[in-house]
């Protein structure tokens, strides 16, 4: 690890003046930051501790919540209103890492944190146009399970990691930022690019721009909904392929779905495609095979991740069909 | 400020870079808490701090100043801790290198388990949490056992936290 110094941020205006200087990077709970640290792949010249930021979870007078961007991973999923409005936010926050690193891990920095690539980690050994922009890239050809799907480019092939991104996508949450200009806020499925020629620019977060808090909107699917992983081991292991997802049903006709893809692309991969296909359709496994099979009708699949289309279909109709009533 | 563990005041390193683990281990000497894998995959390096259960190897000594680490030197200081004598009752070891961060680990689990935290095989999200055999691997999976004596360390964990609830 390169020689790094620390600094704890006091405040958002203390955060923003120390964060937007070149070099410096903020620190959440460093479960991302300080390994990719270690392995060579960040190499930040001062850390920026934001820990001590807001991270209160708060219901707004229109009934959304909100969370600090510094609430630890753990608060969230055990909030009492999450956990009774949301529960597909708190069951894939529980599905994500160790009850140790959810415990350390930030808001903000889940949303940021880097792909999990063996070849993005391996700065001495592989080529990666995310770490080294036009190097080339040798997860192409290499070990690519746990590569994306949809939304890939010829310079990139990774995946977000985050599980508690997707149960955001499907919430339609939005993301609070702030920087020197001002305050802005954008829609979740707003911040995360797709990697195209440029993989290294994952957000669309500007120079200096930082993420204050995520907001939950109220929602008419949420309380009915689930988060399914499916993982080579039982527990503690990222995602082959996720889904996020809520229903609203007037007997048997669907009134509102969301849906969402984790494991399959370079963010958070909101299914809009396959609800379109089901909203004011009837709640069948026939539909719910259909929409999948939209959803997933563009994938451009790696010989070492073809399994994932199925797979990905499969679980998106047997979620749907869960929420539903129906066995899965 | 000063770092407080084990109930004593240690000062912060000078050098960001030095992580918990290694300046509880390299600098105070305190060997109880191991080093595995040093990226966050094994949970051989895990402490409280505050109470919590976090992993050491990938927390900067600095990021804990003005904060309270427990360590298993902490947990055993007066005498066997419960969860101690049940790993050794139900054999949840066999090399034991993993265990001192098991029992930190289940320590803070049990106190999870109190306040009705909930796990992502809980089925009902809203109601209270009864610790199942399956509730116990869940929540211990953070912490691998390449001895395999996963079975022993359930059972361990599942003793104490029957004594408690008597």
């Amino acid at each position: 690890m390169t020689p790094v110094s620390y600094l704890r941020a006091g405040s958002a205006a203390d955060a923003l003046r120390l964060g937007a200087v070149q070099g410096h990077r903020l620190l959440g709970g460093g479960t991302n930051l300080v390994d990719l640290m270690r392995k060579g792949v960040e190499q930040p010249g001062v850390l920026v501790d934001v820990t001590g930021l807001p991270a209160l979870i708060e219901e707004a007078a229109d009934g959304s919540i909100v969370i600090g961007a510094a609430a630890r991973n753990s608060s969230v999923a055990a909030h009492p209103l999450v956990r009774t409005r949301y529960p597909m936010l708190s069951r894939a926050i529980l599905g994500g890492a160790s009850a140790q690193i959810r415990n350390m891990a930030t808001v903000g920095g889940n949303l940021l944190q880097r792909t999990r690539c063996l070849y993005f980690a391996d700065a001495a050994g592989s080529r990666c146009n995310k770490r080294e922009p036009g190097s080339g890239c040798d997860a192409r050809g290499g070990f690519t399970r746990y590569h994306a799907i949809l939304g890939a480019s010829p310079a990139c092939i990774a995946t977000h990691p985050s599980d508690m991104a997707v149960a955001l996508a499907a919430l339609d949450a939005r993301v609070h930022l702030a920087s020197a200009e001002g305050v802005r806020t954008l829609s979740l499925l707003d911040l995360h690019r797709l990697p195209g020629d440029r993989p290294d620019l994952e957000t669309v977060l500007a120079p200096g721009e930082m993420i204050v808090a995520i907001e939950l909107p109220p929602s008419d699917v949420a309380a009915r909904s689930i988060y399914r992983k499916v993982r080579d081991r039982a527990s503690y292991a990222f995602a082959l392929v996720s889904v996020a997802a809520g229903l609203a049903l007037d007997g048997d006709r669907i009134v509102d779905v969301r849906i969402a893809l984790g494991g399959v692309a370079a963010k958070p991969w909101r299914a809009l495609r396959a609800e379109a296909t089901l909203r004011g359709g009837p709640a069948t496994a026939e539909a719910f095979a259909r929409a999948a099979e939209v959803e997933l009708a563009e994938a451009a699949p790696l010989p070492g991740n073809a399994f994932k289309v199925p797979l990905a279909t499969r679980t998106m109709a047997a979620v749907l069909a869960q929420l539903s009533g129906e066995q899965a | 400020m000063a770092i407080r563990i084990n109930g004593t005041e240690v000062a912060p390193p000078e050098d960001a870079r030095v992580s918990l683990l290694d300046l509880l281990r390299e600098r105070l000497h305190l060997t109880g808490t191991k080093l595995g894998c040093n990226q966050g995959a094994c949970g051989a390096c895990t402490v409280l701090v505050d109470g919590n259960r976090v992993l050491s190897c990938l927390t900067l000594a600095v990021q804990v100043d003005g904060r309270t680490v427990t360590t298993i030197e902490g947990l055993g200081a007066d005498g066997l801790h419960p969860l101690q004598a049940a790993f050794l009752e139900h054999d949840g070891l066999q090399c034991g290198y993993c265990t001192p961060g098991q029992i930190c680990a289940a320590s803070a689990m049990l106190a999870e388990v109190e306040a009705g935290v909930p796990s992502y095989v809980t089925r009902d999200l809203s109601g209270p949490v009864r610790l199942s055999r399956d509730e116990v691997r869940e929540r211990m999976s953070g912490n691998l056992c390449r001895c395999g004596a996963h079975n022993g360390i359930v059972d361990a964990i599942l003793a104490v936290a029957a004594e408690r609830a008597a």
